[in-house]
């Protein structure tokens, strides 16, 4: 693994993308690295487009801003893609992953000539099989665990069983669904 | 032992809270620093804390609670930013003058306007003459080991003075990373009880706080309350090796970064100080003697202890998070320059402007002011002193 | 540094040096404003008149600086270190026996 590897996330207030940032810095958390999560710091309003960033690494991470060149992108609202250059900066030896039913193909012309990897996985039907209402946080963050494969998957799902065994508690119904959305996620990401 | 956890500056600020479990606690919540309230509100309604939450009407109150409840003999402590803190200002004066070891928890916000709520130190730097120590911090980890020093600081018998215990709004109030915490026990233990040898609460001991004064004695107050200040750097000192030998970290007043042959050096505080050391490293792998000083304790100001440190630079500069519109320097690089008089060092200053409302620092910006570094030692020519870092125009 | 006075009364001189203050200025001790001689801002002074006055004692409670001291139910002549000669007392008197000479 690299020593630092550092991932945008693109989504809009309210659907999660910070806390997805904050879910991935816990379970890398738990197996041992070094993390930095962080929103794009400001005032949050529903719908608007929101920014929120992950370093992950083994190394100690000292750096304060924001990541200007990531290595992965996530875009957890494929609508956004008309309205913001969500692969700026973006290594070419890294990659893009959007929530669309569209393939990578399809939407390259609106990643503003990026010419790396773009994998595509639909959140939304995933969310709706396994939950029956529109989450697309633990599919997005499956997705891009699969696609950096800054984890085992194996290490994934036992971290975030673990994690969604502590925040569902009071809801345990809840735990098997979210844990279908990430197995279905790491198979139906491309 | 130490417990590995990853949490945002508030919430391992929270956490120190929680772990010195303090007497009381006014507090008005302001963005950033609304989870500090929060989270302890939700400590005392679990019956973590068997503090005294006081749900104020505002900043003023806030402080003016802070300033009865600890001159009543209770460890006080409270949170705040920007706006919030202005509004304390008044009240800031009357808590350092009447030595009253308050120990407030600011998240730095830039004061409008326009209005804005992102991070900047014109709050913090705004009250830098009111008598307060005040600490800054790099990251979460800092912020929390800062926390629990203040007490011991603030409260021992040579100081008697409030602490502010800064750090960035958002970039590491809100931005989730690695931390150590300490037991809940050895924090307690560190801290020890609150025993002031005068307190309104002490029966048996009357006295009278907060006296009017007329000009036969204020001067004399005052230059009493300076020397406190003085007396507060060797505590300091102190506590923060005692600190260590429990915790395994920390630095007295600044830290030096790579500075040992150092030829340019960037003197910096907050979170800044993290990325411009990065941008140390790049920089020394091409080759450049980069160096940096993180300023922990920014008052008392460890001058000549700096002037010192940079006083075989060939050319330094000053980063200050704030401007202060005297057109020549900011606060840092007001008190450096100073310092370097008084010490008759030679070492040509630049003093920069940089990150006002939230305007992101990155390796790249900074690294541009060691290159203007270089530029002025090569041309030998200092050029305009006084500039503005990653600003349009 | 100046430390906290040890002794019950720690009262601030007009010759005090800055390193003898106590922290913040505070005032130790009880009853300390009785050793404070408001008494020599006087200009006028009041005179109490045994023979006219009644012993209503309306006059003890008017007084500004607790300077009327009352015994056994019995009013007292004026405590002159410590009354400023304000006049409320001579002006409550019904009987005419405090009266108020200048320049005394």
């Amino acid at each position: 693994m690299k020593q630092l590897t550092e991932i945008r996330w693109h989504g809009r207030g309210g659907q999660g993308a910070k806390t997805a940032s904050l879910l991935l810095a816990d379970v890398a958390f738990n197996t041992g690295m070094q993390v930095q999560g962080f929103p794009e710091y400001g005032p949050e309003r529903m719908g608007a487009p929101i920014t929120a960033y992950n370093r992950i690494g083994t190394g100690k991470i000292r750096v304060h801003s924001n990541i200007y060149q990531p290595d992965y992108v996530v875009v957890v609202d494929e609508t956004l893609l008309d309205t913001v250059d969500v692969a700026s900066g973006l290594s070419k030896k890294g990659a893009i992953v959007i929530n669309s039913p569209k393939s990578g193909e399809e939407l390259r012309p609106k990643l503003h000539g990026y010419t790396g990897k773009v994998y595509t996985i639909d959140a939304r039907k995933i969310s709706m099989e396994t939950l029956g209402r529109y989450f697309p946080n633990s599919p997005m963050l499956a997705a891009i665990v699969k696609v950096s494969g800054i984890m085992e998957q194996d290490e994934f799902m036992d971290e975030m069983k673990a994690s969604y065994k502590h925040k569902f508690a009071h809801k345990p119904q809840v735990i098997s669904g979210n844990m279908k959305a990430l197995e279905m996620a790491f198979q139906e990401v491309k | 032992m130490a417990k590995k956890d990853r949490l945002s500056g508030n919430e391992a600020v929270a956490v120190a809270m929680r772990q010195v479990n303090p007497d009381v606690m006014p507090a008005f919540p302001i963005t950033p620093s609304t989870e500090l309230p929060q989270y302890f509100s939700s400590y005392v309604a679990n019956g973590q804390v068997d503090t005294e939450f006081i749900p104020v009407e505002s900043e003023h109150s806030a402080m003016g609670a802070c300033i009865g409840s600890e001159a009543a003999g209770a460890r006080t402590i409270t949170a705040t930013s920007s706006a919030g803190f202005a509004f304390m200002w008044e009240l800031l004066y009357v808590a350092a003058s009447n030595r009253l070891p308050i120990v407030l928890a600011l998240v730095n916000r830039a004061l409008s306007g326009p209005i804005n709520i992102n991070c900047d130190h014109s709050d913090g730097m705004g009250a830098r003459d009111s008598g307060w120590i005040q600490l800054y911090a790099e990251d979460n980890q800092e912020a929390y080991d800062n926390y629990i020093q203040a007490f011991r600081i603030g409260e021992h018998e040579d100081v008697q003075l409030p602490v502010m215990v800064c750090q960035d709004g958002f970039i590491t109030s809100h931005g989730v990373q690695n931390i150590e915490l300490l037991e809940d026990k050895e924090v307690k233990k560190f801290v020890g009880q609150y025993k002031p040898e005068r307190a309104l609460l002490n029966p048996g001991t009357s006295f009278a706080v907060g006296p009017y004064s007329v000009s036969d004695h204020y001067f004399e107050a005052k230059r009493a309350q300076a020397e406190a200040l003085k007396h507060s750097k060797k505590v300091i000192k102190d506590v923060a090796v005692e600190y260590k030998k429990l915790s395994g970290r920390g630095f007295t007043w600044f830290e030096e970064y790579k500075m040992k042959d150092a030829e340019y050096c960037m003197i910096i505080m907050g979170s800044a100080a993290g990325t411009g050391k990065d941008a140390v490293d790049a920089l020394r792998e091409k080759g450049v003697k980069a160096g940096l000083i993180k300023i922990r304790m920014f008052r008392p100001f460890p001058g000549k202890e700096i002037a010192n440190a940079v006083s075989k630079c060939k050319v330094i500069a000053c980063m200050d998070r704030t401007e202060s519109y005297n057109l020549q320097s900011g606060p840092i690089g007001a008190d450096v320059k100073t310092a370097l008089y008084n010490e008759g060092a030679k070492v040509k200053v630049l003093n920069y402007v940089y990150g006002l409302g939230g305007r992101d620092v990155t390796v790249k910006s900074l690294s541009s002011v060691f290159k203007d570094m270089e530029k002025v030692q090569k041309n030998n020519k200092l050029g305009n002193p006084y500039r503005y870092l990653s600003v349009r125009g | 540094m100046a430390k906290m006075k040890k002794d019950n009364i720690a009262l601030h001189t007009l010759d005090e040096k800055w390193e003898d203050m106590t922290p913040g200025c505070t005032i130790t001790g009880n009853g300390t404003s009785k050793l404070f001689r408001t008494g020599d801002w006087r200009v006028a002074k009041p005179v109490f008149i045994a023979d006219k006055c009644k012993q209503c004692l309306l006059c003890a409670p008017v007084c500004p600086d607790s300077s009327i001291p009352v015994k056994n139910g019995k009013r007292l002549d004026f405590d002159y270190e410590h009354c400023k000669g304000c006049g409320i007392c001579a002006v409550n008197c019904p009987f005419g026996a405090i009266e108020m000479k200048e320049g005394e």
